[in-house]
């Protein structure tokens, strides 16, 4: 039963382009590598052998640097490009030996994309690019808005219908890429650099509706990236590409815990370089202050107010004093006991420029929030364990 | 050495041979030639009679209409309206109609050929490579050189008129209309085969709507071209502003030929702007469009 949790598979996929393949094939199984390939017989190695399993209902996303052949890759799943070599198998048929009306039908039906630089039709509105994959399909035009309107709302762009895609923002325009490629129902969607072409703010709230979307749709998603930590964030199974070959497949955990090569490991730690996460980034304001001087009453009923079991408490020049809990705010209300008699001192606080991975042990052996300081001690805000936790994903 | 001097001329070459071969053509051909002439003088006829039926007054409104409309200023289209208006004034109303009976029907079947070939040669590198240097020949071909055999094989008149024409002027939209959809966006044309549309759907819903600034600035292209033909073919035997122009120049009347060659004019600069300026402000929007969906925001 194992073999039908894989609704995709790539299986010894090449594609070269340019002449003499036969003379560059040769080559290539003799262990040259691309450069040389290219230089001697003119031929470009997109692909050579990869093997892929895309699991169902998941997340398989699959990084790799520019030239890397990862785009090349995607588009062999739905034939844009037609490899050299290899099969692509979709639930058990060869999508090469399909014919050109069932190839439609794949299409239309099993398969969509998503891309890079959006590919919105610009004569056309909102409504007519997400309802194109229906209308190609002949569904009569008020059904088919029925539905493309459906699709445009769970993402999020009510009244929009009729606008030109020119008056959108990018991270709209890209949810009309992907409302355009759920209309059809697809059992697997391809994303082809989603969210490269988005400001980081956009491209995280966008990253964070995907996956929703997908925890509730449960489409199979092929998703090409660039960016290691919006791999990791994403991807159920992560593949690594390098040179139109794959380099290593596993969860995100496997290829931190055990990286096949150096490649791999560079990769990695490139980039948890490039993107250094101080815990300013981090930091959440707190939702409640309390000062040293305020009264119990106060305390508690902000703490009520606020849903919160514990609160740093300052001083009037915001240094961060203690901790206080809840239990024993309530306790010292009836003994009519000041916040200074009950607090909890000698708590930790980090400094704003703390590295994130530098925090976590701290923030995992702390229950509580951890208060963050500048130079002079005083509070900036707070960290918890669950957004220390979630910058890692 | 004196031969170095001398070009050795090798061959022979029996013009008269090609002329007989036409000739004897036009005389085997004659009842496909006669229908193809009858065809094309019943097209011009058409647009003529159409033209017709308009009186002058609604005709200059039409035109300072349509500027208004299309040039998105009142004052253009009363400065075309009056530019018209002095064409008539100086009794050139009639003439300048059956010019533009003429130019009209040229353009539409230069348009009703070109277009689909221009699409043809888009989508083919095969077609691309046989069609182009016909083209080429076509453009840098003197235009005399069309009037002969057009002349040999339907006689003077419209139809030859028409048919050299629309040779002369058939160019440009092709090269646009094969130009404007091989730019349009690969990312877009991929979207639209990867949801899973037919070549027809493709070529129809998106390339040709896509293509369609460029499309119309070579429509725009083959009107001006056809205009520039209206004195040349007036040596063929069609009537109208360039046969005034002709006369004029035979019978050495400086001043009826500036007149008319004034009229030329301004009937091309009309023509010109209201199709260009359909285009420009639709292509300003559009390449700002495409620019600003597919480019914007490219570079993270």
């Amino acid at each position: 039963m194992k073999k039908n949790n894989f609704i995709l598979k790539m299986e010894h996929v090449t594609k070269l382009y340019g002449p003499n393949r036969a003379e560059a094939s040769k080559m290539m199984t003799n262990g040259s590598n691309k450069d040389e390939v290219n230089k001697k017989t003119g031929c470009t190695v997109a692909l050579w052998d990869v093997n892929l399993e895309i699991p169902k209902e998941k997340i398989f996303v699959i990084i790799g640097l520019s030239g890397s052949g990862k785009s090349t890759a995607v588009r062999c799943f739905n034939r844009l490009t037609d490899p050299t070599g290899g099969k692509v198998v979709y639930e058990d048929r060869n999508v090469h030996e399909m014919s050109k009306k069932e190839l439609l039908e794949y299409r239309r039906n099993k398969i969509s994309m998503v891309f890079q630089s959006f590919g919105l039709m610009s004569h056309r509105d909102v409504l007519g690019n997400v309802s194109y994959g229906l209308e190609v399909k002949g569904i009569e035009q008020s059904k088919r808005e029925e539905i493309a309107k459906r699709f445009i709302s769970m993402i999020g762009l009510d009244g929009w219908e009729h606008q030109s895609c020119g008056k959108l923002s990018g991270g709209m325009r890209q949810r009309v890429g992907i409302a355009r490629a759920l209309v059809n129902d697809p059992e697997v969607l391809l994303m082809d650099e989603p969210f490269s072409a988005l400001d980081p703010l956009v491209r995280r709230d966008m990253q964070f509706e995907l996956l929703q979307i997908q925890r509730k749709l449960k489409k199979t998603i092929v998703f090409i990236t660039h960016d290691i930590d919006e791999a990791f964030k994403m991807g159920d199974t992560v593949c690594i590409m390098k040179d139109g070959k794959v380099v290593q497949t596993g969860t995100p955990e496997e290829l931190s815990m055990n990286p096949t090569d150096d490649y791999v490991r560079d990769f990695l730690e490139t980039a948890d370089k490039t993107k250094v996460m101080t815990v300013r980034n981090i930091m959440i304001t707190p939702s409640c202050i309390v000062r040293l001087g305020d009264n119990m009453d106060r305390a508690v009923h902000e703490m009520r107010k606020n849903n919160l079991s514990s609160v740093i408490v300052m001083d009037d020049e915001l240094h961060p004093k203690g901790m206080l809990f809840i239990g024993e705010a309530l306790q010292a209300r009836k003994d009519g006991k000041s916040i200074a008699q009950v607090l909890q001192t000698g708590i930790a606080t980090i400094s704003a420029d703390t590295l994130v991975s530098d925090v976590i042990l701290i923030a995992t052996e702390s229950a509580y929030p951890i208060a963050v300081t500048d130079e002079d001690g005083v509070m900036l805000g707070i960290v918890t364990k669950a957004s220390i936790l979630s910058s890692l994903n | 050495m004196e031969w170095l001097f001398n070009f050795p001329e090798l061959f022979d070459l029996d013009t008269t041979a090609i002329d007989n071969a036409v000739r004897s053509f036009a005389v085997s051909a004659e009842a496909v030639l006669d229908m193809i002439k009858g065809g094309l003088n019943g097209q011009v006829n058409f647009v003529s009679m159409f033209l017709s039926y308009i009186p002058w007054p609604i005709f200059l409104l039409l035109i300072v209409f349509l500027g208004w409309r299309i040039r998105k200023s009142l004052k253009s289209g009363i400065l075309y309206g009056t530019l018209v208006f002095l064409v008539g004034a100086v009794g050139l109303w009639e003439l300048m109609r059956t010019t533009l009976a003429v130019v009209l029907a040229s353009v539409a079947i230069a348009l009703v050929i070109g277009i689909p070939i221009g699409i043809l040669i888009s989508n083919s590198e095969t077609a691309n490579k046989i069609v182009r240097p016909i083209l080429d020949t076509m453009q840098t071909m003197p235009v005399f050189v069309y009037l002969i055999p057009a002349l040999l094989l339907f006689g003077t008149g419209n139809a030859s008129g028409v048919i050299a024409t629309v040779i002369y002027a058939v160019v440009p939209v092709i090269r646009l209309t094969s130009l404007g959809i091989r730019q349009v966006d690969k990312e877009v044309i991929e979207a639209a085969k990867s949801f899973g549309s037919t070549r027809w759907q493709l070529l129809q819903k998106v390339q040709v709507p896509q293509a369609m600034p460029t499309i119309m600035t070579g429509v725009n292209q083959t009107l001006m071209m056809a205009m520039a033909m209206v004195v040349t073919t007036s040596m063929i035997g069609v009537r109208g502003l360039g046969m005034e122009v002709l006369n004029a120049v035979n019978r050495i009347e400086i001043g009826r030929g500036l007149v008319a060659g004034s009229a030329v004019v301004i009937l091309a600069i009309v023509l010109d702007r209201l199709t260009q300026g359909g285009v420009t402000s639709d292509k300003n929007k559009s390449a700002e469009k495409v620019e600003n969906i597919n480019e914007g925001g490219q570079g993270q």
